[in-house]
């Protein structure tokens, strides 16, 4: 839509830049506010944040007013520069990985060719970040959180990007305004009303996708790195006021564009049945229809991690090792049989 | 009765000795890691220093005395009814089950004893504070393994015992209600059926928690033979309670040496678990739960009239002499040890708790476990920091 405004690549830029400051933080707050706030509260019969206000909406602003007057303390033996440019590291990988996900034909900051390869790219420098407050805090707990994280990520990457695999096999492309294009026009036994969503054809791919997405965002049941009862907060222990709130941001943030990302690859994205895939009326409509799914898959994200107890460390790696990644492998070659017989 | 054999142990040593090869080539130190005093998972001030060789705990001592209250010296200066009050914040989640055996010693001593119709209703107040106590438990187990939503169906329902304890006694957590030679206070009216229909919550509680926990892959990978404890370790570590009886210990002081109290006059059975893991340990105190409520239950039915309180002297002096009670309380066997110079206080009195012993195990029991299962042997010993600590 930006481009059929004509602007300059200036002004298009900071319009983009302006959406994307706007947009990533009011995620973050629908989840706390939807999942956190209200799901949770009734799946654990704690009426509290129902109260405060109109739907408990104050609750939000009462949290935020929080976390911004406490101070920011800096721990006396603490890496300076590397313990303040931790949070910022985390949070840029989340703002990062919005840049590609696309809510409408026209409606995404930048179509990249190998959306794919950029997301899952992307994602993983946050650890980076998590490593730099794990070793900056001077805090035990916190390393051992840190390397817990990193030890993590090596483990859940490569299911993710081989669960993605699968998806893009069978699209063709990495671009994923291709892969949403793929499966509007895509069709079931001939059947094409509602297209194909890859959820039916890759639904190996996406619960893979999902339990490794739970892990990338240290969501119960593989919280290890955060793990409040034994590791009092893990890497984020020496964190307190703004920069914990970079870093809370940063984790509800990510969960919001991991389920984008899902709903894209596996549910079909902003498409409608009825349209077409170019039809300017679904950069208006699909928006809302992408966040309609986010908040289903992110629903199911939040339901496991308020239900599930958390793995040790040892037994995620062999959960990892041993199950998802040959799944993911088989998937693959399925997935590639199927492609080259029919 | 499970032990270790010598197979399992020449495994165990040799498994060590390849670990300290790795280590001295590759010139790794070991890490000090205080687990406590401020930690969520011990449950107040008890301190864990852990020496870790990556994640994996070398040696691990418990430190206690952070909330040493100095009561067996307090009781030497208060008169037989005021120690009650103290007594009352030993364990501070089964708070009556605390006064029982106290006063049963003094009246022994005294050589009165309760009528019927007060020893039935101590007993039902005995297993109400257990159902308390134990139900927290059962949720808090959740949350040290990373599972929030457990503990808080457990403070929602715990909340309906407190209530009937505080109907009868006037206080949720501290009753102070029991008396030598009786009760303060006989039951109120209609107290009998809304303790029953608690009864009935109670057990959907421990249903909710067998869905949520004990069915739950994770929770029993996390659970099943994590902090083994044979039998014959538990003996010699003087362990009580639940604790000895997930070790396949057949021992409970409520059928074995009945202080005289309600318990030998009805049905009930005491659940053991062979395995002596984490998972045995949480699904005894479930079981035990479960049977609480049957038990008040069938309490509740028998009820006999009468009076509550036996003939006693407005002054109460204590004859000299010795008295040791110990009860099947919440955590374990809680003695109390009198001695008695025929004054209006005790001359001496000896606090045996559960948890100080059960919790004597830890150096023994984590040698070479994870640092998560720490926080899971710790939770599943479940101690009471007021009990370590008296």
């Amino acid at each position: 839509m930006i481009e059929l405004l004509a602007l300059p690549y200036w002004q298009e830029t900071s319009i983009k830049l302006g959406l994307a400051l706007v947009v990533i933080p009011t995620t973050s707050l629908i989840l706390v506010y939807l999942f956190l706030f209200k799901m949770m509260a009734f799946m654990q019969s704690r009426l509290g944040p129902n109260e405060t206000g109109p739907y408990g909406t104050l609750q939000l602003i009462a949290e935020a007013i929080k976390f911004l007057q406490k101070e920011d303390i800096n721990p006396a033996q603490a890496d300076r520069r590397v313990f303040r440019l931790a949070p910022v590291v985390v949070l840029a990988s989340t703002f990062l990985l919005y840049v590609v996900l696309p809510a409408g034909p026209d409606a995404v900051v930048q179509n990249l060719d190998t959306g794919v390869f950029y997301a899952m790219a992307v994602s993983s420098l946050s650890v980076l970040g998590i490593l730099m407050a794990g070793w900056a805090s001077a805090n035990k707990y916190a390393l051992l959180g840190g390397l817990r994280a990193a030890g993590q990520l090596i483990a859940y990457e490569l299911p993710l990007i081989l669960a993605v695999m699968g998806v893009v096999i069978q699209a063709e492309t990495m671009n994923l305004q291709g892969i949403v294009e793929a499966q509007a026009t895509g069709e079931i036994f001939g059947i094409g009303v509602i297209g194909n969503p890859f959820i039916l054809t890759q639904f190996l791919a996406f619960l893979i996708f999902m339990i490794a997405a739970q892990a990338e965002l240290t969501q119960t049941p593989f919280d290890m790195p955060v793990a409040e009862t034994e590791l009092v907060g893990g890497y984020h222990i020496e964190y307190t006021g703004f920069r914990f709130l970079l870093f809370f941001m940063a984790e509800f943030g990510t969960a919001f564009a991991f389920a984008a990302l899902a709903s894209v690859m596996f549910l079909g994205g902003w498409w409608i049945p009825g349209f077409d895939v170019d039809n300017n009326i679904l950069n208006i409509l699909g928006p809302g229809v992408m966040l309609g799914k986010i908040l289903l898959v992110a629903f199911f994200i939040f339901w496991v991690r308020f239900t599930y107890p958390r793995l040790r460390e040892d037994q995620l790696q062999k959960f990892a090792w041993k199950v998802l990644i040959p799944l993911a492998l088989v998937n693959i070659v399925l997935t590639g049989i199927f492609k080259v017989v029919f | 009765m499970t032990t270790t054999s010598d197979r399992d142990q020449l495994a165990y040593i040799s498994s060590q000795a390849a670990d300290a090869r790795v280590n001295v080539e590759l010139n790794t130190g070991d890490m000090t890691l205080n687990i406590g005093p401020q930690h969520p998972a011990t449950h107040g001030t008890l301190r864990i220093a852990c020496r870790l060789d990556g994640e994996q705990v070398i040696m691990a001592e418990p430190m206690m005395g952070y909330m040493h209250r100095g009561y067996e010296k307090l009781c030497e200066v208060r008169t037989y009814p005021q120690c009650t009050t103290l007594i009352n914040r030993i364990d501070w989640l089964g708070s009556f089950a605390n006064e029982v055996p106290f006063i049963l010693a003094a009246e022994r001593l005294m050589e009165v004893e309760a009528p019927p119709r007060a020893q039935w209703i101590r007993t039902i107040l005995f297993e109400l504070s257990r159902i308390a106590n134990v139900a927290l438990f059962l949720g808090d187990m959740g949350v040290q393994l990373g599972a929030l939503t457990p503990v808080f169906f457990a403070f929602r329902d715990r909340e309906h015992v407190l209530n009937q304890i505080e109907a009868i006694t006037g206080g949720r957590f501290h009753p102070n209600f029991d008396r030598i030679g009786g009760l303060k206070d006989d039951i109120p009216k209609g107290w009998i059926e809304e303790t029953k229909s608690v009864m009935v919550k109670m057990r959907t509680f421990c249903d909710e928690m067998e869905d949520l926990l004990v069915g739950n892959e994770i929770f029993q990978t996390r659970c099943r033979g994590v902090g083994v404890i044979p039998a014959d370790v538990a003996l010699s570590y003087g362990m009580s309670g639940a604790n000895l009886r997930a070790s396949g210990v057949d021992w409970d002081l409520r059928r074995d040496a009945n202080p005289g109290l309600a318990w030998d006059q009805i049905d009930w059975r005491v659940w053991t678990h062979p395995d002596g893991d984490s998972f045995a340990r949480y699904w005894v105190r479930l079981q035990e739960t479960r049977e609480a409520t049957y038990i008040v239950d069938k309490l509740l039915d028998g009820i006999p009239s009468g009076p509550i309180m036996a003939k006693v002297p407005r002054i109460i002096k204590v004859p000299a002499g010795e008295a040791y009670i110990s009860t099947e309380n919440p955590l374990g066997e809680m003695g109390y040890y009198i001695v008695s110079k025929g004054e209006l206080g005790p001359f001496r009195v000896k606090i045996r708790t559960p948890s100080f012993n059960n919790i004597s195990v830890v150096p023994w029991v984590m040698k070479g476990v994870y640092v998560p299962d720490v926080i899971t042997i710790l939770g599943s010993l479940y101690f009471i920091l007021g009990d370590i600590d008296r």
